[in-house]
């Protein structure tokens, strides 16, 4: 039961998704084609107020729920790892119209052929994993 | 009530991802989605093949319950929240997606030339959906994060890593958008 408030974040992050359009297929091809300023937006919005956040964090103002100070963990470096995933990402969240998030999002709309790119996403998660130590960082 | 029927502005929704952030890092986690899925292989016993996926999964149960509240919050909001699922799109990008094939863009969430079920059984539409999957697992997970771990949490908090996977992103998209998606539909 001590997960249920990650349920609750859930499903809140699952109704903010599908009320903001983001879980839309058109809205990142509208995106992509700079149509509409709608998702940059969004994200924009989301990482403005996420910096003030984040600047909290590191400084202490603001503390985890235990009192303790919130780490931030630092991502992974490597130019050609960042450069290139990032662009194999992109690839296919144009063509599915959806990130890792939005996937199960649309299982939820009843969307399920989304499953299949779910699929794909796990299998694709494990060529990456028997790759790991082969591939350029 | 009726303003939560509507479609969010983006000013609403951009904040409320911020204040979703707020709570996983409030919680002691960070906000990220795709390495989950690593764990999911973990879960159906990558294990046995790669010792990268040897990892103990039940540290992660509290993400993979994150994943049951999606598909339940989007359930809840399309079924309950919503009075209408049409998209109000730029007439441009209907006319550009007409172009390609695409009638009735924006009526739905998602469109039925790739995600009706009559699709799924065809070899092209399999095949769109499953690589677009294998797109996003490899490219997220080589890259470090997706949108959630790397657009949001990296760049708010000033990573470089993030900055170069967003540019990426970005490559990939438009490379997508403008030259294959026309040469899948055109």
């Amino acid at each position: 039961m001590k997960n249920i408030k990650f349920l609750l974040l859930g499903i809140f992050f699952g109704i903010i998704l599908t009320k903001s359009e983001a879980v839309s297929w058109y809205r990142i091809y509208e995106m992509f084609k700079f149509q509409s300023f709608h998702m940059y937006g969004i994200i924009g919005s989301a990482v403005g107020v996420s910096m003030i956040l984040m600047y909290l964090f590191k400084k202490g103002v603001i503390k985890d729920y235990l009192g303790n100070k919130i780490n931030i963990k630092e991502k992974k470096k490597g130019f050609i790892r960042t450069l290139i995933g990032g662009t194999i990402f992109g690839l296919g969240w144009a063509l599915a119209g959806a990130c890792p998030a939005p996937i199960f999002v649309l299982i939820g709309h009843g969307v399920f052929p989304i499953i299949i790119v779910l699929i794909g996403a796990i299998l694709g998660a494990f060529i990456y994993g028997l790759l790991s130590k082969k591939l350029p960082s | 009530m009726d303003f939560i029927l509507q479609p969010w502005a983006w000013f609403i929704s951009g904040p409320l991802i911020a204040f979703v952030l707020f709570l996983f890092f409030y919680f002691g986690k960070n906000f990220g989605v795709s390495t989950n899925l690593e764990t999911m292989c973990t879960i159906v016993g990558a294990g046995k093949v790669s010792d990268y996926f040897k990892k103990d999964w039940k540290e992660r149960d509290w993400a993979l319950v994150f994943l049951v509240g999606l598909v339940i919050g989007g359930f809840v909001a399309i079924n309950y929240l919503s009075n209408s699922s049409h998209i109000n799109l730029n007439p441009e990008t209907i006319q550009d997606l007409a172009d390609l094939g695409f009638t009735k863009a924006g009526n739905s969430f998602v469109p039925n030339e790739i995600f009706s079920i009559e699709n799924m059984f065809t070899i092209k539409g399999l095949s769109i959906l499953l690589v677009a999957g294998i797109l996003i697992g490899f490219g997220t997970r080589y890259a470090g994060g997706c949108t959630s771990g790397h657009a949001i949490t990296g760049l708010s908090s000033l990573q470089l890593p993030s900055l170069i996977a967003v540019i990426g992103f970005f490559i990939g998209g438009l490379i997508m958008t403008w030259f294959i998606l026309p040469l899948i539909f055109g």
